[in-house]
């Protein structure tokens, strides 16, 4: 520790810190724009110059590092003159648009120069102009002249983001912030970025020109998209979500959101929000009243189990729901005398059900990622699944972590990975086997009976010998790992693995209450009554489903059987926040409030119970789901309905909100093996899917954000396949081929990507134009189309027009104006 | 000494007499009454009267919505809604003044950076019935173009104090 001293007041600091950092402890506000304490020292605006006793000149604070005994004076006669120079040279080509600029009233430059510049400026000549450059549908850079070259957002993309997708390019007066030629920014990050900008030449396109930051109120909420559970502030302006900015949480997501939950908040807008009850009578959908709707909803309830009896009817929610709304769900079948009810809709294999000591979590604090120094990924789209959390990843590798990764996919991660073991899907527990094996011969223990007779590969190995040379482990089961066929094999095998390093395993949570859900008992185990589990509801059909907020052809693991189920349902009623598809086969639909509208809880996926309250009033007559589902059991003469707030209703699902007990990963009784390889036998031509859900279209409030829509990421799916493959098949990148699954066919463009293993196909799930396709796991066949129908002469026209028919025939959906356009990019840049 | 005289006043009527002196000297002074609507009383050019807004010469009004005037109205008086326009400009789509709500203060003149919101001259107007005194943007706009010459004179000779 060092002591200095910072405009007379004593600090104390450790060594290796600089000025900057002993203002901050000092509580001494040194100026700044290109200092930002996530990101390294660019020293670059010279705007924090400090008086350093004994220093011929001023110093950047950001930049010195503090040294015992030295003496820093911030508000001097030289520190003042330094400032207020640099801070005219800083207006000389900033121009004098604060009344047009959307960064108004809350610029870092204005509040700068009013408390530190000069009053006027000396220069009269003429400012700089730079031209305006696209760099996608989420950033507006239409103002690039109001940059001050601070790079905040080049080093961000650098260190954060993983990839540098602006930078500095030119010098002196001509020196502009650009992307790569042409290229757009692409991060799923990008959005900080806006945060970030100092002035108002990084701003929000969605956002641009609807209010001025005076007007907006900031209301605290919580992300219904990823298992982060990212803090948000929702900025409100007329009882209308105008924009989301984050709410600073080192625990969560420190000063970070992803672009996901900052721009989702345009579907909260969307056209099709459902506004009124809705029935369909004779075929017509009529819009009715609250009592009416309800009333028709207990009825149909009643008979269905009076005529077939309570098991017929099931319940199916999205892990995006609130925990208020999952336990009320869960207590209103129960209480009907059925236990069907599940919202792990993705979810395959449940063979761990009930056999799992606690929910499943991720097994350390969020924080902890930072600071393991060996990593095991299993099945995981890291960084679109879980951008903030491939973040955490990237610091710790950044730091000497040694990231391993098994996976179907060798997605880029944007950092550098130590081992990957890119196999098949069928292949991934037997992939595990060996690492497990490896690794009990790197610890000298006998290995586990089930893992004998399997081989080491070489990669196994080399991952069990990262693993075995590290400290401080982390064994991590992604989305696709929980939502694989062997998912409950391939969480031993984790949990053997991690026993082995010393630590315990955990799973990224796939949503916003993918934790909450369990502990709300939403499960077909969780309570008294007991019933069928997500799959089990569609695969047999039964006669009544209640969805909430499920979009069964998007959110089910395997929407063909879902679809199937739900059309010969005699009764299907949707809780919804959108008119959607469910017109087709439901018979009412509820219009109920997204996470903006409603009170409720969200359980992160390291167990943080975070409770959030409505930031506006529910549109139209919408209402909260938690109070439709509590009139829903009065009216259903269900016990134990009378809750008058959402809190009354979480503090009866977790009293005291303690949840440490109820979380534990381990699983007892669950057999690996025998045959490890799985479903690796391969026939002949039948190749294996691997299903990714794309980052925006995860839930129903990404899928109808407008600017989302637009990003290169949402762009409608190709078929990804390794060359070798394509080469088999007689197609080239570009094609339009036949993916046909169960009873389906559809046609998608066709790219070779050397990421995919061989025997694999990437058909992503989740998206309208794959709706029709069976399971997320299993074979799938892929043909070329045949020329001579003339359906390919011009392969990315046919393409396009193909897809987007069948896009807005499958769900009715709107693709964004350039969605071809997008999608003929991605053929171009592969 | 003072007894005394105040009882000499008491019936010498001096009271009286004093009142009618000044009421005497006002009689042949020169009238200063205005007869209105006939005569107009002279008006100041920083008179706070009936708002406009302004167009430049070119015809393009000259608001760009910054929202400053309805930040600092203390009435509470004017309602701004924003969008951009097709060429990329930043424009208002609604600007309206509740002339109910309004105490002629002139902030919203002074805090206007591009002179497009102005309170003129004009203080005759009347509503008949509710609302008739909510001014939209056209009719400001209309205001603004009738007015401009006087207007523009009145800044141009305000220029020099701000």
């Amino acid at each position: 520790m060092i002591n200095i001293e910072i405009d007379g007041k004593l600090v104390e600091i450790g060594r290796g810190s600089t000025v900057m950092d002993a203002a901050h402890k000092a509580g001494v506000h040194i100026p700044h724009f290109c200092y930002h304490k996530k990101l390294s020292i660019a020293a670059s605006c010279r705007m924090c110059l400090v008086e350093v006793e004994k220093a011929p000149k001023p110093l950047p604070a950001c930049a010195t590092p503090a040294a015992d005994g030295m003496k820093v004076h911030t508000r001097s006669e030289l520190a003042v003159k330094a400032q207020q120079g640099v801070m005219e040279f800083l207006l000389i080509n900033h121009p004098l648009d604060c009344p047009v600029c959307d960064q108004g009233g809350e610029c870092q430059l204005q509040d700068v120069a009013m408390g530190y510049g000069a009053p006027a400026s000396r220069y009269s000549e003429e400012k700089r102009i730079v031209m305006h450059k696209d760099i996608g549908a989420l950033i507006s850079t239409k103002e690039m002249s109001r940059c001050i070259h601070c790079t905040r957002c080049v080093r961000f993309g650098q260190e954060i983001g993983g990839m540098m997708e602006l930078g500095l390019a030119y010098r002196g007066e001509h020196a502009e912030i650009m992307s790569f030629v042409n290229s757009l920014v692409d991060s799923e990050l990008s959005g900080n970025m806006i945060d970030l900008c100092p002035v108002g030449a990084l701003t929000s396109k969605p956002f641009r020109y609807t209010a001025r930051s005076w007007e907006l109120s900031r209301r605290k909420s919580v992300s219904p998209h990823d298992g982060l559970g990212s803090n948000l502030a929702v900025q409100v302006k007329n009882g209308k979500v105008m924009r989301v900015t984050p709410i600073e949480n080192e625990a969560v997501n420190e000063c970070w959101i992803s672009d996901k939950d900052r721009f989702s908040y345009e579907g909260l807008n969307a056209p099709e929000r459902l506004t009124k009850p809705m029935l369909k009578q004779d075929g017509k959908w009529l819009e009715v009243e609250w009592p009416v709707a309800l009333e028709y909803v207990a009825n149909g309830l009643r008979c269905v189990i009076e005529n077939n009896g309570a098991g017929q009817v099931a319940a199916l929610a999205t892990p995006h729901s609130t925990l208020e709304e999952l336990y009320l769900l869960q207590k209103l079948m129960r209480g009907l005398g059925s236990g069907n009810v599940d919202f792990r809709l993705r979810q395959s294999d449940f063979s761990a059900d009930a056999k799992q000591a606690g929910a499943p979590w991720l097994g350390m604090p969020v924080a902890e990622i930072n600071s393991r120094d060996r990593l095991l990924i299993v099945g995981s789209f890291l960084r679109k699944d879980h951008p903030l959390l491939a973040q955490r990843v990237r610091q710790a590798v950044k730091k000497g972590a040694q990231a391993n990764i098994v996976h179907a996919s060798d997605d880029d991660l944007l950092m550098p990975v130590a081992n990957k073991a890119i196999v098949a899907p069928g292949e991934l527990v037997n992939q595990l086997a060996q690492i497990l094996k490896a690794l009990a011969a790197e610890k000298q223990v006998a290995p586990d009976a089930s893992v004998q007779g399997i081989e080491v590969g070489g990669v196994a190995a080399a991952i069990a010998k990262s693993l075995a040379s590290g400290e401080r482990a982390a064994v991590l089961l992604g989305n696709f790992a929980q939502q694989h066929p062997q998912a409950a094999q391939l969480a031993v095998l984790a949990e053997r693995i991690a026993a082995l390093c010393g630590v315990s395993f955990g799973f990224l949570g796939e949503a916003a209450n993918s934790v909450g859900g369990y502990l709300a008992g939403a499960v077909p185990f969780g309570g008294a009554v007991q019933g069928m589990n997500a799959a089990q509801m569609v695969a047999s059909p039964r006669k009544a489903y209640v969805l909430l907020n499920v979009e069964p052809e998007l959110d089910m693991h395997d929407p063909q059987q879902a679809m199937a189920a739900m059309r010969a349902a005699d009764m299907v009623v949707a809780l919804s926040a959108y008119k959607h598809h469910a017109t087709d086969y439901a018979d009412v639909l509820l219009p109920i409030a997204p996470f903006t509208e409603t009170s409720g809880t969200f359980v992160n996926t390291e167990g943080l119970v975070q409770s959030f309250k409505g930031a506006v009033k529910p549109l139209g007559e919408t209402r909260p789901a938690w109070k439709v589902l509590r009139v829903l059991g009065n009216l259903l003469d269900v016990s134990g309905f009378d809750y008058d707030t959402s809190e009354a209703v979480r503090d009866e699902a977790l009293p005291g909100q303690n949840v440490v007990d109820k979380l534990n990963n381990h699983i007892e009784g669950v057999h690996v093996g025998p045959d490890l390889s799985g479903q690796g036998v391969r026939m002949n031509s039948l190749l294996q899917r691997v299903a990714d859900v794309p980052i925006y279209s995860t839930d129903a409030v990404v899928r109808r954000a407008a600017s989302l829509q637009k990003t290169h990421d949402a762009a409608t799916p190709c078929v990804l396949m390794h060359g070798s493959e394509l080469q088999k098949l007689g197609v080239q990148s570009g094609d339009a081929v036949k993916v046909s699954q169960g009873n389906a066919s559809i046609r998608l463009t066709v790219q070779a990507n050397d990421i995919m293993p061989a025997g694999t196909v990437r058909v992503a799930a989740g998206h309208p134009a794959t709706a029709e396709l069976g399971a997320m796991f299993g074979t799938i066949t892929v043909e070329p189309i045949d020329i001579t129908t003339g359906h390919s002469t011009d392969k990315t026209t046919s393409h396009s027009t193909g897809s987007a028919n069948n896009t807005d025939q499958v769900a009715g959906y709107k693709l964004p104006k350039d969605g071809n356009q997008v999608a003929g990019q991605t053929g171009e840049r592969a | 000494m003072e007894k005394i005289t105040n009882f000499f006043k008491t019936f010498l009527l001096y009271e009286l007499v004093k009142g009618m002196a000044l009421t005497g000297r006002y009689f042949f002074a020169r009238k200063i009454t205005v007869q209105y609507p006939e005569e107009k009383t002279p008006q100041s050019f920083r008179f706070r009267g009936l708002h406009a807004q302004r167009r430049y010469a070119n015809g393009e009004e000259r608001c760009i919505g910054c929202k400053l005037c309805e930040a600092v109205c203390p009435a509470l008086a004017i309602k701004i809604e924003v969008a951009e326009r097709e060429d990329g400009t930043r424009r208002t789509t609604q600007y309206d003044i509740d002339l109910t709500k309004c105490i002629f203060c002139g902030f919203c003149e002074e805090s206007c950076p591009v002179d497009a919101i102005v309170e003129t001259r004009m203080f005759e107007y009347h509503g008949e019935k509710p609302g008739d005194l909510y001014y939209t943007k056209p009719m400001l706009l209309a205001m603004g173009d009738k007015h401009e010459e006087q207007i523009a004179k009145d800044r141009a000779a305000d220029a020099k104090y701000r």
